[in-house]
């Protein structure tokens, strides 16, 4: 009998959507395969932290204190990826659960590899779907950079899927049944030999919403001229809350950080609104961002391959348009 | 010390894709295939620890006889020896790939192992995290700086708005992201030099593949967008358009 888990990540005690994303996505696949599912949690949140996630319609929810865990390696430690893959798949063998969805950012996309082999479960990552034919389990993933779309079959008893966040919806459920259950590390044989590599210190950039996390996104080229001008594409973000990202080029050229950078090569990205300014729209450039739900292009070259993809656009000199668009957006934002 | 790159061959990025007869897998016609980018990376780390303090250097692929051609790119960047496991079939997932790497990188036994963050044909970056669990080794993926000591590697791994600092026990999987270093071009001595160069044969020692492509298809067309022509007098209107029609702001 299939049950499925639901890895839930908290980084500094805090959940991003794409948990929910995940927890609901669990609950819609247990319905269709009718089984149970349950999500695990490694934090040091308190009980009433954790029940939040009970909105989205789990009935159990397991907690692992992260210092408690921590403990075992002693240091000053942030977290261990290897012990966390372990807890995890020693949980999911424990308890009999044969599928895991862990949302498809950076740390889920670390654990869930070692997972796969600690649970000797097939591994599909960074899927858009999930689908269940006469109880066979397959899902949609992107390949080639979201040139094409493979579906996948699982040819296993087990299967760790993560899952693309932005793609599946968060669902909030009428009501909230959630039970929080402590569990231990020393019930899942945690040893210091978990700890291999350990996480010392996490620097965040303050304040800045990460291109791959965004709902939306402002990104711009070379045709910004130069790493001045970028205060355009800057305000424009902030008018509308957005990120900013930018093209390889001018990643190239030092005018902006890799950390932005959208592409093949770079952050591959699925906002709600993505506007490109002063970008060719390069086939590598595509590749990370034409999944978006709404693509707007400012460009100045009428025939500049970015408009076969925008669903709207402004050909002009952006310029002249960047400052027009901000204040428009003000008026009614 | 001894180094080892996992080293996957890929369509070029500019790669116009299109679905083959079989509908499971691209059509290769005019294909060219790469040295996978993000594994370019990877050699250029152990060829600069090369000529840092001394090392054996190895690059390993899983794959046809076409994958000879990314282990020879990596001679061409300086690594001295390399290894093909000769994929039994076409048909391979990440997994059957990891423990082919698995296997041979438990006989060589190298201090050190770096792959590409991942490769650019499926974009898994699972098999770094795979094969390190397979041999019991830690890892860190993404890695935009590496600090070798004597026992110990220190690294910058990206994360979403940030990065964390993470320290590892040697051996360890190094999985390398852009910014770690800036790869050479190879000059025409090397690439002359690489031809001739033997490429060591192994076979295949594991094909039990746990996935299964079913089908493969090409996103959805788009239908023809609003371009609006007047420059900063359709700003306006761009913004009507987001709010009333796509109500997205
Ligand atoms: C292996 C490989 C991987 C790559 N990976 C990526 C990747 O991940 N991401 C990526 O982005 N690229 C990637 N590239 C690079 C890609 O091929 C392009 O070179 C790059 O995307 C071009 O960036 P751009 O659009 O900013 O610049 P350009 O192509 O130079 O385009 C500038 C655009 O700005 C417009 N413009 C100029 N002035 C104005 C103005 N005043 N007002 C309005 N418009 C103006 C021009 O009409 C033009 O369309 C990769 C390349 C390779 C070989
Ligand atoms: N067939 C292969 N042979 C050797 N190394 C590979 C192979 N496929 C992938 N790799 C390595 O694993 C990394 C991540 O690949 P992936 O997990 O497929 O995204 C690549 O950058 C390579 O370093």
């Amino acid at each position: 009998m299939a049950k499925i888990l639901a890895y839930i990540e908290s980084k500094e005690n805090k959940f991003k959507n794409s948990a929910f994303e995940t927890i609901s996505e669990a609950k819609r696949l247990s319905g269709i395969l009718g089984c149970d599912f349950a999500s695990l949690v490694i934090s040091n949140q308190s009980a009433d932290e954790l029940k939040v996630l009970g909105d989205y319609g789990p009935e159990e929810i397991f907690h692992l204190n992260l210092d408690e865990m921590n403990s075992i390696k002693g240091g000053n430690i942030k977290y261990s990826y290897s012990a966390i893959a372990k807890a995890v798949s020693e949980f999911a063998k424990q308890n009999g659960f044969t599928i895991i969805l862990f949302s498809g950012t950076g740390f889920g996309k670390a654990l869930s590899p070692a997972v796969s082999i600690l649970t000797d479960s097939a591994l599909i990552s960074d899927i858009t779907g999930i689908n269940v034919n006469d109880g066979i389990i397959s899902a949609t993933k992107p390949v080639y950079a979201g040139k094409a779309f493979a579906e996948i079959k699982v040819n296993s008893a087990n299967v760790v899927l993560s899952l693309r966040p932005n793609v599946f919806k968060a669902e909030k459920t009428d009501s909230n049944n959630a039970k929080v259950t402590d569990i231990t590390s020393a019930s899942l044989n945690l040893s210091a030999n978990d700890f291999s590599a350990v996480v010392t210190e996490v620097v965040l950039s303050q304040g800045k919403i990460d291109v791959a996390e965004a709902d939306k996104i402002v990104s711009g080229g070379r045709g910004l001229k130069g790493p001045d001008n970028f205060h355009l594409i800057e305000e424009l973000a902030s008018v509308i809350g957005a990120a900013t990202g930018t093209s390889r080029a001018v990643v190239d050229a030092g005018w902006r950080p890799h950390s932005e950078q959208v592409g093949q090569t770079g952050k591959t990205v699925s906002p709600g609104l993505y506007i490109a300014c002063g970008i060719s729209g390069a086939i590598q450039h595509l590749a990370g961002m034409s999944s978006s739900k709404c693509i707007v292009a400012i460009n100045k070259d009428k025939d500049a391959p970015i408009f076969q993809v925008a669903d709207y656009g402004i050909i002009g000199d952006l310029f002249e348009v960047l400052p027009v668009l901000k204040e428009e957006f003000k008026k009614v934002l | 010390m001894k180094i080892a790159v996992c080293v996957s061959l890929v369509p070029d990025s500019t790669t116009k894709v299109k679905i083959g007869s079989s509908g499971k897998s691209i059509d290769e016609n005019g294909v060219t295939f790469i040295l996978n980018p993000y594994d370019e990376y990877a050699v250029e780390e152990a060829v600069q620890l090369k000529e840092k303090s001394g090392a054996e250097t190895y690059a390993i692929s899983f794959g046809s006889d076409r994958s000879k051609e990314a282990i020879k790119k990596a001679y061409q960047m300086g690594i001295e020896k390399g290894i093909l496991i000769k994929a039994n079939s076409d048909d391979y997932d990440s997994y059957t790939v990891a423990k082919n790497l698995a296997d041979a990188l438990n006989e060589l036994k190298p201090d050190l192992i770096f792959f590409g963050k991942q490769s650019i044909d499926f974009d898994g970056m699972a098999i770094p995290g795979m094969v390190a669990t397979l041999l019991n080794l830690p890892f860190v993926n993404v890695v935009t700086k590496l600090d070798v000591n004597r026992n110990e590697v220190t690294a910058e791994r990206e994360i979403e708005g940030g990065k964390e600092i993470i320290v590892s026990a040697l051996p360890a999987i190094i999985g390398a992201q852009k910014g770690l270093n800036n790869p050479r071009y190879p000059n025409l001595k090397s690439i002359m030099a690489s031809k001739s160069k033997p490429i060591e044969e192994k076979n295949s020692t594991y094909s039990g593949n746990k996935t299964e492509v079913i089908s493969m298809n090409l996103p959805p067309a788009k239908g023809k967008g609003k371009i609006l022509e007047n420059g900063a007098e359709s700003a306006a209107e761009l913004v009507k358009l987001l709010r009333d029609e796509a109500k997205i702001i």
